[in-house]
């Protein structure tokens, strides 16, 4: 039985097979990143950027294989660009899991600027998206949403909040 | 690499050939319904124009119409998803200078599947022929070996191009090949479907019936 998050994602991500994990590396997502790393159900690796991972998942995709790309808040912030030249108009469904910096205790300015952006671009594109909060919620979200993002070939994006992971505390 | 010695060791030396005559070429060479990512711009619109035929279009080529520099990611996911399938992707060097880190995941991956084209006339054609860094110096080619991809070579002419492809369909890459072209404008332009174009690869590739 999963009891934390990264758990949660791991055992919903095998019932949908989603087989392939790009990521861009993010201090909050390692427990997540190990457990995939660590399942041979998955083929994982870090690319050099959020864009060519998307590309990457596209491609996927196209030739049969479902695809998640995990980052934070920054790395989402280059990605208008492919997602309303690739993803949308080719109805590619991407998957996309960020975990949230910028709010609840963020440390560094320019994670809390660069956070705001990040849902108004969502909206702009109509992109399905959810702010994860809750354990107790997080496999029903993440079921729905997968079904409903190959069913209609459509992006979607799950926020991962520092309420349900904990986000990543100032220290000095 | 021994067999690739007698390439021209730099951009300078390699000939300066035409984009549709060199991607007839290429395509000519395809037989077992390898993929084909096109990336934007000039580099498309000649896939696209070289890819028809008597007996119709050939299905298993992608366009991109946007998100430049991810043709090489592109070609990559393909070539994950179908490991028995060879992919090649098309790519321009203005769209290569963008997204140069791709071809160390490729190198990193050792993606045996995959041949990258690179198109290099040394300029952004599509918006009036600035000229991008390749006609500053840089070698793409040799940025791709100081990548990790060992095989990668400038094609010397228009034999030296067929005989590299030939080899990169026959033996394990992943390969690179860097090709001189001239500022000939292209012969067609891709229709711009993306609905389309997805749904057609996908069949192409076996994906959807």
């Amino acid at each position: 039985m999963a009891e934390t998050w990264y758990e949660i994602v791991v055992e919903v991500l095998k019932r949908h097979n989603v087989s392939l994990v790009t990521y861009v590396p993010d201090n909050v997502l390692r427990p997540l990143v190990a457990a995939i790393e660590a399942d041979p159900f998955f083929t994982a690796f870090a690319c050099t950027r959020e864009e060519e991972a998307l590309g990457i998942n596209a491609g996927a995709y196209m030739g049969g294989v479902r695809c998640i790309l995990l980052m934070q808040t920054s790395g989402f912030a280059t990605l208008p660009n492919v997602l309303a030249s690739l993803s949308v108009p080719f109805s590619i469904p991407t998957v996309m899991m960020v975990s949230e910096r910028g709010t609840l205790g963020e440390f560094n300015i320019g994670q809390s600027l660069v956070a705001r952006t990040m849902r108004p671009v969502l909206d702009a594109l109509s992109i399905e998206t959810h702010t994860m909060t809750r354990l107790d919620e997080a496999e029903f979200i993440l079921d729905r949403s997968l079904v409903q993002a190959f069913a209609t070939m459509a992006p979607v994006c799950f926020i991962l909040s520092p309420l349900l992971t904990g986000g990543k505390v100032f220290s000095k | 690499m021994a067999i690739l010695s007698n390439q021209p060791v730099n951009r300078d030396q390699a000939k300066v050939m035409n984009r549709y005559d060199i991607t007839r070429r290429l395509v000519g060479l395809l037989h077992a319904d390898e993929a084909v990512i096109g990336g934007i711009g000039y580099t498309n619109f000649d896939l696209w124009a070289a890819s028809e035929s008597g007996s119709g279009r050939r299905q298993q080529n992608f366009y991109m119409l946007g998100s430049m520099g991810l043709a090489v990611p592109i070609a990559m996911g393909v070539a994950i998803a179908q490991p028995g399938r060879k992919v090649f992707a098309l790519e321009g060097d203005g769209s290569m200078l963008m997204q140069l880190g791709s071809l160390c995941t490729v190198a990193a991956r050792k993606q045996k599947n995959l041949c990258v084209v690179i198109m290099d006339n040394g300029a952004y054609q599509i918006t009036g022929g600035q000229k991008t860094m390749t006609e500053q110096g840089a070698d793409i080619v040799g940025i791709a070996r100081a990548s990790g991809l060992e095989q990668s070579a400038w094609a010397a002419d228009e034999d030296a191009f067929v005989e590299l492809v030939t080899r990169s369909l026959q033996e394990d890459g992943p390969w690179l090949i860097g090709c001189r072209i001239d500022a000939a404008k292209p012969v067609d332009t891709t229709e711009r479907d993306p609905a389309r174009i997805r749904d057609n690869f996908m069949k192409g590739l076996g994906v959807r019936a």
